[in-house]
């Protein structure tokens, strides 16, 4: 039997803008994932800790401050210093497209940017968590 | 507003019509089963006399600028003068900041709109750790008095309105524009302009609080008392709808909730001996416009009809100031698309005619490439222009409230009047706004909307043009605004050389005094003053507030 797939919705920087989050969080739990969502204004130090000790398959960040750049990079990092880089790392919001490849090169695994059908996330995250 | 004995005649002609409609259709059937509003509400196939016929012309419309302000709040609108074309904008530095204002001013904008940083807007200064990667983002950085006397240099704060989205820290960066307007030798009895000061919808959708309900409303009440007596022409809070629609709601839930929220503040400022005729006038409000343009127009109209009755009936405003629904509308962010940015120039001045048409005092027009990063000088001029291309080209101003009348407009705007009565009733029962938005209430509401709507643009039910239908391949667009990443450094160094440079023995009394103010009763607006005078930052300031009042925590439900 397939393993519930963890997935941990996270809002890091200051922004309140929570839409995106709140919809994708239920698109994947209707989806029959397991999601747990941090709620706003997330350190990378809080995402990382909240990763691991929810044991997720994967972290979900949505960002709309335009902090991107720095903070989805450090949640990476600090993921791959716990020994934790087998969780899959994605991010979604006002991301300008020349920013997605820097991003990638960091350790996030895909961007979502607005108009992305929820489907798309959901069938992405189902291709690439790592089976634990 | 019909006789009864024609309105029978006329339901009786539209149940005929609607038998021998209803036979075509088996060989003909209408595009879809059901019709709706942008909002997910039912629309009738046409309306009649029979839909409006409860009505009463003089009671639920009246004349425009009178009771109950259905038809608008001036007896003249735009044949007296245009709304205020005001344009949101701000980022990096207060040296950028000032000069794309001066480039609004020029370009015929009627007063400035200022955007602040997320640290700002939480009470951070921008050497702060949570800070990192946010300095001058979202909008301008100001740590203290000296970043605002740079972001106002040059523009006569005696000339201009100036209204500041500004929500938990109103009280300091208010009290900065003050210290700064005094330099220039302008009083605060002469300043014009708005705070948002609305924390209830910062809780509900916007997310930058700070406090707690309860200490948070007692910053507004003092706001309000203070203004009241000092800075009489300041509009004291913008009672904001914006942010609920864009977080999902329906128009009825941006009224319902909006004025549930202004009900809180008026019983707040109440309860703390405020007379209601003193401190109503200077209320505003603040509402989205989104692309259902007659759902929209009769949005505006149904919010004025009914915070008039609130005001009259349920607080016993004698002034007629007091019931008056005056607003500002933004265009809807959520409704622009990152693909085929050009498209959103038109769907913008969908938006720009329902707020025109809905009686708006003032109007911000959203620039087409805001679903990709802030807008490029480029994008604002087209967006100020299309406002300009309404005011004077379109026809519409010429004439007050021109859909008054309409069966439709009408009947919409008496069901969402209802529709949002019947919101603040069910809030009523929970014990108030403040509760209902602890106990998660209205949060839940709204994402309730925001999701069904997402499920619908995913099954094709709602087409969002070059979205979800008309694609096409495109490139990355080019030529998006980037904020210097330097910003940060370069406000963390100003922040050394201030606190370098101030008295810090006067900074430090200062804050005490404000500490022990806000341990009291005491009004804390005038020590709030004293402190940003002596040059403390946002931080310190905000940092003592938080010493003493805690903060919020978020209830996270989903």
């Amino acid at each position: 039997m397939d393993k519930m797939i963890r997935v941990l919705v996270a809002k890091p920087g200051l922004d309140g803008h929570d839409r995106g989050a709140k919809v994708i969080a239920r698109a994947l739990r209707d989806a029959g994932m397991e999601v747990i969502y941090t709620g706003l204004r997330q350190t990378p130090e809080q995402i990382v800790s909240a990763a691991i000790q929810e044991d997720v398959d994967c972290v979900a960040m949505s960002i709309l401050s335009g902090a991107h750049n720095t903070l989805l990079p450090k949640v990476a990092a600090m993921l791959k210093a716990e020994g934790a880089d087998d969780i899959l790392v994605i991010g979604g919001g006002v991301i300008p497209q020349e920013d997605i490849p820097g991003l990638k090169e960091k350790g996030i695994k895909e961007i979502f940017t607005p108009g992305t059908p929820t489907q798309v996330t959901i069938d992405f995250i189902k291709a690439n968590v790592s089976g634990k | 507003m019909f006789d009864q004995k024609q309105v029978s005649v006329i339901k009786e002609a539209v149940d005929k019509h609607t038998t021998k409609i209803e036979e075509a259709l088996v060989k003909r059937p209408e595009r879809k089963k059901e019709f709706t509003t942008g909002s997910g509400a039912p629309v009738n196939r046409y309306y009649t006399p029979a839909d409006v016929s409860e009505l009463d012309y003089m009671d639920d419309l009246g004349l425009p600028g009178q009771f109950p302000f259905t038809r608008g709040v001036q007896p003249t609108m735009y044949r007296g003068q245009f709304w205020t074309m005001r344009m949101y904008a701000g980022f990096a530095t207060a040296e950028e900041s000032n000069k794309r204002y001066k480039f609004l001013v020029e370009q015929g904008s009627g007063g400035l709109s200022v955007a602040f940083d997320l640290p700002t807007q939480i009470g951070y200064d921008s050497d702060h750790a949570l800070s990192e990667g946010e300095v001058g983002k979202v909008g301008v950085a100001i740590d203290s008095l000296a970043d605002m006397e740079i972001l106002f240099d040059g523009i006569p704060l005696d000339k201009v309105s100036t209204s500041m989205t500004i929500n938990a820290p109103a009280s300091v960066l208010l009290a900065m524009y003050i210290a700064v307007a005094e330099k220039q030798g302008v009083s605060s009895e002469k300043l014009r302009g708005t705070i948002q000061n609305d924390i209830l919808k910062e809780y509900i959708a916007r997310g930058t609080y700070i406090f707690p309900t309860e200490p948070s409303m007692r910053l507004i009440t003092d706001i309000f008392e203070f203004c009241s007596k000092d800075v009489p022409l300041w509009n004291t809070i913008s009672i904001s709808g914006y942010h609920i629609r864009e977080a999902g709601s329906t128009a009825a839930q941006e009224v319902g909730f909006t004025l549930a929220d202004g009900i809180a503040y008026v019983e707040a400022a109440v309860k703390a001996g405020l007379n209601v005729d003193d401190f109503a006038p200077r209320l505003s409000f603040f509402f989205n416009a989104h692309n259902d343009l007659l759902e929209e127009v009769a949005k505006y109209r149904a919010a004025r009809r009914l915070w008039a009755r609130i005001m009259k009936e349920r607080f016993g405003a004698t002034s007629v100031k007091s019931m008056q629904l005056k607003f500002h509308t933004q265009t809807g962010g959520s409704t622009l698309t990152a693909q085929q940015p050009e498209n959103n120039i038109v769907r913008v001045a969908i938006q720009t005619l329902a707020a025109v048409l809905g009686g708006t005092q003032s109007l911000h027009t959203n620039s087409k490439d805001e679903a990709l990063a802030l807008p490029t000088e480029d994008s604002v001029r087209v967006a100020l222009r299309t406002q300009q291309i309404v005011a004077h080209e379109s026809g519409v101003t010429e004439v007050v409230d021109p859909l008054a009348g309409s069966y439709y407009i009408e009947a919409k705007t008496k069901e969402i009047e209802d529709a949002a009565m019947a919101y603040i009733k069910k809030i009523d029962d929970i014990g108030g706004a403040t509760k209902a938005i602890d106990m998660g209430y209205i949060q839940s509401e709204i994402m309730d909307a925001s999701y069904d709507y997402q499920k619908k643009v995913e099954a094709g039910e709602i087409i969002v043009v070059g979205m979800n239908k008309y694609q096409i391949e495109e490139e990355a667009p080019k030529g998006l605004l980037r904020v210097d990443p330097s910003v940060g450094e370069m406000q963390k160094q100003k922040l050394v050389e201030l606190r370098a440079k101030r008295d810090n023995t006067k900074v430090n009394e200062t804050l005490m005094t404000l500490k022990k103010a806000c341990e009291g009763t005491d009004n804390v607006m005038p020590y709030i003053l004293e402190a940003v005078k002596a040059y403390a930052t946002l931080g310190e300031v905000c940092g003592v507030m938080r010493e003493v009042f805690g903060e919020y925590q978020q209830a996270v439900k989903l």
